[in-house]
């Protein structure tokens, strides 16, 4: 057994039962899936979140992909999140594409009436990947028509910067986000955006305890796409989705989000799919300082 | 290409020890509370003449409950009295602000000592939760540690 194995043998353990003594909390996510706000995970709560995505494609076989999330409030103007990748392909196969960590800073201390959020993330994922997490550049649908034996022999290790601009007003929140990507080892700067807008249905909460009391809704929409890259920066052949979106939060500390995404040119996936479900897990950070504390 | 590599793995490495070293535990001493108390003093004028808009909402106050118990009292304490993460709601500095100065506090957080904004609550649940802490009375007296017998 390798290094890296028993080390993983010992940190699953702990991270398990760190949860166990963590408390769930509950969820106040975040109803977009590609389009993020300025609001940050609370300090010292996990949040862990399984996603998957349903496409169709034109060319080539439907696919699922998923990630996993792993969401931490480092502080108050901090979070930092591990995602695992993959993706199975009808009557093709299904493989581990990758991982990435991204990073989420708030530099201003207080409310204004548009919030700034710097978003850094490294990810490590092959060319099978098709969770669709960003578009950039000239991402198209004919990208993700190449078998996945094939796909995977290409490897992407990619910065992404964003520019995360958020704002609330009588209970909508706008976001903004404006996105540049690069490839390490070769490939121009890519650029790309992400537009949301979303609302609780209910404003005010309930005096009772309940699952399905408006307030734990919110319903949105998002739109996204690609803007070329450095040499070819504009809308030509790009690809654009329009998602509205669901999101149900229980006081128990789960969340359900569900949103149908439709291509909105020739070069997008005529049809996406998006679900996901999370829970958050608050005093995990605490928990795991306890057990690697000083006895007494 | 190596160097890039290099910066990279550099970038990485700092990163997480930044990570590492922002988990340290800290608890509350008196003058980091005194710092999170004197917040209040910093909403404007215009944020601390506010007035409560459900303040005769019977409904406010079990909704306030409701709120608190899901989004505050992991760190303010199940009634309020504060943690080691957060200070107390029922301490005299707290008891005496405003609606107005407390609403401002909840939305803007404290974001450099911890609390993070709250303004992803809409406006009138934040309100809800200001009733709330602000039917809490002040903490009740600590009763003093039973002294044991002479032996």
């Amino acid at each position: 057994m390798g290094s890296s194995s028993r080390i993983s043998l010992r940190i699953l353990p702990t991270c398990a039962f760190a949860l166990f003594l963590a408390h769930s909390l509950a969820a106040q996510e975040r109803p977009y899936f590609i389009t993020y706000n300025h609001y940050l995970e609370e300090p010292g709560t996990l949040e862990v979140s399984l996603n998957s995505t349903f496409g169709t494609q034109r060319a080539a076989n439907r696919f699922f992909s998923y990630w996993t999330e792993f969401e931490y409030g480092v502080n108050a103007w901090w979070t930092t999140e591990f995602y695992l990748d993959g993706q199975s392909t009808i009557h093709d196969s299904t493989i581990f594409t990758g991982y990435r960590w991204e990073n989420r800073f708030r530099p201003l201390k207080r409310e204004h009436w548009i919030n700034p959020v710097l978003y850094v993330e490294f990810e490590n994922i092959n060319g099978a990947d098709r969770t669709l997490l960003e578009v950039v550049g000239h991402d198209t649908e004919a990208d993700s028509a190449e078998i996945n034996g094939d796909a995977r022999k290409e490897r992407k290790r990619e910065i992404e910067l964003k520019l995360l601009l958020s704002s609330s007003f009588k209970g909508w929140n706008l976001s903004e986000n404006i996105i540049a990507e690069k490839n390490l080892t070769s490939s121009p700067w890519e650029f790309g955006y992400a537009l949301g807008a979303s609302r609780p249905l209910a404003l005010k909460a309930s005096a009772k305890r309940c699952n399905l009391c408006r307030e734990n809704f919110a319903a949105g929409v998002e739109m996204y796409g690609g803007l070329g890259d450095r040499y070819r920066f504009g809308l030509k052949d790009t690809s654009h989705y329009l998602a509205p979106l669901l999101a149900w939060n229980f006081p128990s500390g789960t969340s359900l989000r569900v949103s149908p995404g439709f291509g909105l040119n020739g070069n997008s996936h005529r049809f996406l799919l998006r679900w996901s479900i999370s829970r958050e897990f608050s005093g995990f950070g605490s928990a795991v300082r306890r057990l690697f504390a000083e006895r007494p | 290409m190596r160097r890039k590599r290099l910066a990279l793995g550099c970038t990485l490495v700092l990163m997480a020890a930044g990570l590492a070293w922002a988990q340290k535990e800290k608890s509350l001493d008196s003058g980091k509370k005194a710092g999170l108390y004197a917040e209040l003093a910093q909403a404007p004028e215009k944020a601390r003449a506010r007035r409560n808009p459900l303040e005769s909402d019977p409904d406010a106050l079990p909704a306030g409950r409701k709120l608190f118990e899901r989004h505050c009292a992991q760190c303010h304490g199940e009634t309020g009295e504060g943690t080691k993460k957060a200070p107390s709601l029922r301490a005299p500095e707290v008891l005496g602000a405003t609606p107005g100065t407390l609403f401002w506090v909840m939305t803007n957080g404290v974001v450099r000592s911890g609390m993070p904004v709250w303004s992803k609550l809409p406006e009138a649940q934040r309100w809800q939760i200001v009733r709330f802490v602000k039917s809490l009375g002040p903490a009740p007296p600590v009763k003093p540690e039973p002294t044991s017998p002479p032996r």
